[in-house]
């Protein structure tokens, strides 16, 4: 069985892995490996991260499933809160650079730009899981919790929606995440109905 | 005509603006005494070579007293489709691009004789003058670009357009072997643009084939481009291959590609959003911070006349 210290150390280098991307950008950032557009490189690259994190807590689950390594799930709480952190740098760079806190601009873009919403929506609704996602929140919550974890579902949908709608012409790269969020919801469909079909037996 | 692409310029070799400023200083007084001396010929002799200065450059009222970008920025963040989508691939790929030789079709009602002209024929009669210009991209960034060119109306003239010519269509070179973005069809190519015929007249309307002082480099649309600074960029169509005087209305490219979105005029206007983002500010790029977008990019006074009792949300 996975051992207590070990599970802890890779979970620390789990962290140090994720963050090399922002560690990266802040790299490129100091040595002008950026852009002359070093705002639009670092909105697109928190944002990308972001969605590559969501896609890959939700991908926890059917990678436990198919390869029986429950441990795996030990990790899904830092993947997600990883993909919270992305999300943050992403959403502070669009609230200081492109709004300079400008409330009442943001609260405009919001309303009446499609792909803003969209993003928007994933972020807030991610906002809830980050908070609830210590031991503490977990027993509270008890079988409310895994109910409000669901929204992860409605995170990643929008964060994939926001990325296809925001992008100027037919691009394969939205295509390819939705691609992969569409696998990984499919999983649980034919989980569902897999297990559905055992009970009936 | 060759012109290779320059290797990285690191920031030390990007002209100070205190000394390009003395530079275009001295330009302006050089110009004075050596303008008439510009002979026909020595300008194509010039840009068949690889990338070098051009000389003889007139200053002009039109520019702007804004701080230039530099030439790095200028030169490394393009949207030029046919090379790729992304903002780096024109300077990535720009060596794939052959400019040399290079010839312009120059067709339709015209009086003067259709034909294929050389580079040299079409640049040939027109003194070149520096143009400092607000360039602003659909997509919300901008930038300010010190060109070297001609009024596009010396050359629309020349060629004694007949009362059917109503527009001007332009195209950009079609070929595939080079054009990366091209083989991945990314757009319907060639890439076409057009104006109306008094836009093609406007003195701020010129065909430019420098900037800072050099001749183009392929991924700034070498060696020869529409410069339309109070549209949005992709009027402004690069490496120009055709010229056609058309009676009817020319479907470019974005229109083809995304009709709600793009429109024919695409004049610079921050009262019409594009449908998917604001078009009320900008990033003008070596700032963090976005600035509120003039309407015609700030040249209203130059080309609002041009539209007036035209309803621009509708004539986007």
């Amino acid at each position: 069985m996975f051992s207590r210290r070990l599970s802890r150390n890779s979970k620390w280098m789990l962290l140090l892995l994720g963050l090399a991307p922002c560690f990266l950008l802040v790299w490129d950032s100091v040595t002008g490996g950026l852009s002359v557009n070093p705002v639009e490189d670092i909105t697109h690259r928190t944002g990308d991260w972001a969605l590559r994190f969501v896609l890959a807590a939700l991908a926890v689950t059917p990678i436990r499933w198919i390869s029986g390594w429950n441990p795996i799930i030990r990790y899904r709480r830092m993947v997600g809160l990883l993909a919270f952190f992305y999300a943050s740098l992403h959403f502070s760079t669009y609230i200081v650079f492109d709004h300079f806190f400008d409330v009442f601009s943001i609260f405009e873009d919001v309303a009446e730009r499609k792909y803003v919403t969209a993003g928007f929506v994933g972020f807030v609704l991610m906002v809830p899981l980050a908070i609830t996602s210590t031991q503490g929140w977990i027993r509270r919550l008890g079988k409310r919790w895994s109910l409000l974890h669901r929204l992860i579902y409605v995170v990643a949908i929008s964060g994939v929606i926001h990325f296809l709608w925001l992008v100027k012409l037919e691009n394969s790269e939205p295509l390819i995440y939705a691609a992969v969020l569409a696998v990984l919801l499919g999983s649980r469909l034919v989980r569902y109905y897999l297990t559905e079909a055992s009970k009936r037996v | 005509m060759l012109i290779k692409q320059a290797p990285d310029i690191p920031s030390s070799e990007i002209t100070p603006e205190e000394l390009y400023r003395s530079r275009r200083e001295f330009i302006r007084k050089a110009s004075g005494a050596a303008g008439a001396a510009l002979v026909a010929g020595t300008l194509g002799d010039l840009l068949a070579l690889e990338q070098q200065d051009i000389p003889n450059v007139k200053s002009s009222e039109f520019s702007t007293d804004e701080a230039a970008n530099g030439y790095e920025e200028i030169t490394s963040y393009n949207n030029f489709y046919e090379f790729g989508l992304d903002k780096e691939d024109p300077k990535r790929y720009a060596d794939d691009l052959t400019v040399e030789p290079w010839s312009v079709r120059v067709e339709g009602h015209i009086n003067k004789p259709a034909a294929n002209y050389t580079l040299e024929d079409i640049l040939s009669p027109h003194p070149l003058e520096e143009r400092i210009y607000r360039l602003r991209c659909v997509e919300a960034w901008s930038m300010v670009v010190p060109w070297v060119g001609f009024p596009l109306r010396d050359l629309v003239n020349r060629f004694e357009p007949t009362s059917r010519a109503k527009y001007i269509k332009f195209e950009t070179l079609m070929r595939p072997e080079e054009f990366r973005g091209q083989r991945a069809r990314n757009l319907a190519y060639p890439y076409v643009e057009g104006l109306r015929i008094d836009e093609a007249l406007n003195p701020l309307a010129i065909l430019a084939v420098g900037i800072y002082g050099k001749t183009l480099l392929n991924q700034n649309g070498a060696p020869i481009r529409l410069v339309v600074p109070w549209k949005y960029g992709f009027k402004s169509i690069k490496s120009i291959v055709k010229i056609e005087f058309v009676e009817e209305q020319p479907l470019n490219t974005w229109n083809v590609a995304i009709p709600h979105e793009y429109g024919f005029y695409a004049n610079v206007n921050p009262e019409v959003d594009h449908p998917r983002w604001s078009q009320g500010s900008e990033r003008r790029i070596g700032n963090f911070f976005r600035q509120r977008t003039e309407k015609f990019n700030g040249y209203a006074e130059q080309v609002a006349d041009m539209y007036s009792g035209m309803d621009l949300g509708r004539y986007y």
